[in-house]
């Protein structure tokens, strides 16, 4: 069976997301509300405004939701604002801001880490668990710092994370939904086909 | 092992403005009002010295902010910024990029700079965005490097009726050219004054490639989600928050009505309370040459 796969769709990147997880066979649910979660096997929290989304995870009821279905063990992946909202602390030119989160992972998300917009960049990445690069695409983009030892880093750039695995909970500062290359979306889909195997 | 590091590529300010999309972007004229703009749920603020309305009751040559007021507004918020410049006034452009804002708009609720000739954006590191009132004025733009397009609506008056004229002529007529058979793109290209180029993309692919927001006239949340429903990717709010009774409640409203543009029951939900709307001016009551959507060329 395909593996079903949601997508927050209250703001931001949405469409490349699901067009991409399209493309790879998933099939895929925009989520706006509660009933949306039912039956997903994985989601994405997609780049966005991250002060934005978490006003509307928090006015549409879906952060309790979200914390479940992560701790059952279902896979999440969040993606620039998204890595973010998973954090478990987040900064902003080293202060503490106070800005709500899901505090799924051990991390601490640094915002606009690199700086305004026309510090924006794209740069080839070397990432764990891929034999070549990975076009890094990096809008207003955080850097990622772990907290804990559970927080595996699989890609790094200048002092930061950008990359990094914690348990079923995936970070990324970068956009993959906005390149041609899937496979990191292939990595995510394969988690979850392990993941439901019997016997695992 | 260390790559080459590229800013300001064309992907970088495409993929900012689609990370904006489902969000609505707010004009403010003061750090208090982006602080009630970020409160509330805006994506980005635009910063501008008058509001459009205030533009259309005072007249003058309407310019680009005064960069105290920038930065006094980039100080207090952490989402994006822009700002707009002239029509064709590259160097009101090159200041705003000096001043390290997010996105600039090329606008015409300003006094254009340049009869004839818009900004060359491929100059700047700085996304641009554009209006638009028709297909092929959205393409000569992004031919000249925007990175988002926008309807023009007509600002200041609170009327929506303008930015769906607009709308429905821009997606009207990219289902039109999906539909036409390849061996006639090069002569509509000709006839449209468009490059070849991109009409054969909307042709092939049914959309802009890039991203396509509402602007001129929204003042509810019906309003926003209305331009949501017809297939915009997000909308800009101008003087319909900071000219309405009360500013805070209104601009979340249309915030959250936008996230669940599908949904009639919680647009019902949040449309309630909200104080009075700005009053409104009907369109055909401005005169002609006082029109910013004609502006543009």
């Amino acid at each position: 069976m395909k593996p079903r796969i949601g997508v927050i769709a209250l703001q931001g990147g949405v469409s490349e997301h699901l067009q991409m997880l399209h493309n790879i066979g998933c099939a895929t649910v925009a989520v706006r509300s509660l009933q949306d979660l039912d039956g997903i096997d994985g989601l994405i929290i997609p780049g966005g405004e991250s002060t934005v989304l978490i006003k509307l995870l928090l006015r549409w009821q879906l952060i309790t939701p979200i914390k479940e279905l992560a701790g059952s063990g279902i896979p999440v992946w969040g993606t620039c604002a998204g890595s973010i909202l998973l954090s478990s602390e987040i900064t902003e030119k080293s202060h503490k801001v106070n800005q709500p989160s899901l505090e799924l992972a051990a991390v601490r998300a640094e915002r606009n880490s690199f700086g305004r917009q026309s510090a924006s960049f794209q740069e080839e990445l070397t990432i764990k668990g891929l034999d070549s690069p990975f076009p890094g695409i990096f809008i207003r983009a955080p850097l990622l710092y772990p907290l804990s030892s559970e927080a595996e880093v699989l890609c790094s750039v200048d002092e930061g994370a950008v990359f990094i695995r914690c348990g079923n909970v995936w970070l990324s500062s970068f956009h993959p939904e906005l390149t041609d290359d899937a496979r990191i979306h292939r990595m995510f889909i394969k988690e979850i086909v392990i993941g439901s195997q019997p016997g695992h | 092992m260390s790559f080459i590091r590229d800013d300001g590529t064309w992907k970088v300010k495409t993929g900012h403005a689609q990370m904006l999309k489902g969000g609505v972007i707010m004009d403010v004229i003061n750090a208090e009002q982006a602080l009630i703009a970020q409160e509330a749920g805006a994506v980005a603020v635009m910063a501008l010295e008058r509001v459009p309305a205030d533009i259309r009751v005072q007249g003058g040559v309407a310019r680009m902010s005064d960069p105290d007021m920038i930065k006094g507004i980039q100080a207090v918020v952490t989402i994006p910024v822009m700002a707009k410049c002239r029509i064709g006034h590259f160097v009101e452009a090159q200041v705003l990029q000096a001043l390290d804002i997010d996105f600039i708009d090329e606008s015409e609720v300003l006094t254009p700079a340049d009869e004839a000739n818009h900004v060359n954006k491929w100059n700047y590191k700085v996304p641009f965005v554009c209006g638009a009132t028709v297909l092929a004025e959205a393409l000569r733009r992004i031919a000249e490097g925007a990175a988002m397009i926008r309807t023009k609506g007509e600002a200041g008056p609170g009327n929506v009726v303008e930015a769906v004229r607009h709308a429905r002529s821009v997606l009207g007529q990219i289902r039109i050219l999906q539909a036409t058979p390849f061996e006639e793109l090069m002569s509509i290209a000709k006839n449209m004054g468009a490059p070849y180029e991109l009409v054969k993309y909307v042709h092939e692919n049914g959309k802009l490639p890039v991203v396509n927001f509402a602007a001129g006239g929204i003042a509810t949340p019906s309003d926003a989600a209305l331009m949501m429903q017809l297939g915009l990717d997000g909308v800009f709010v101008g003087s319909g928050i900071f000219k309405s009774g009360n500013p805070a409640i209104r601009a979340k409203a249309i915030v959250e009505a936008v996230s669940q543009f599908n949904n009639p029951e919680v647009i019902a939900k949040v449309s309630t309370g909200l104080g009075e709307a700005m009053v409104g001016i009907n369109i055909s009551t401005i005169p002609e040459n006082e029109r910013m959507a004609d502006r543009g060329w």
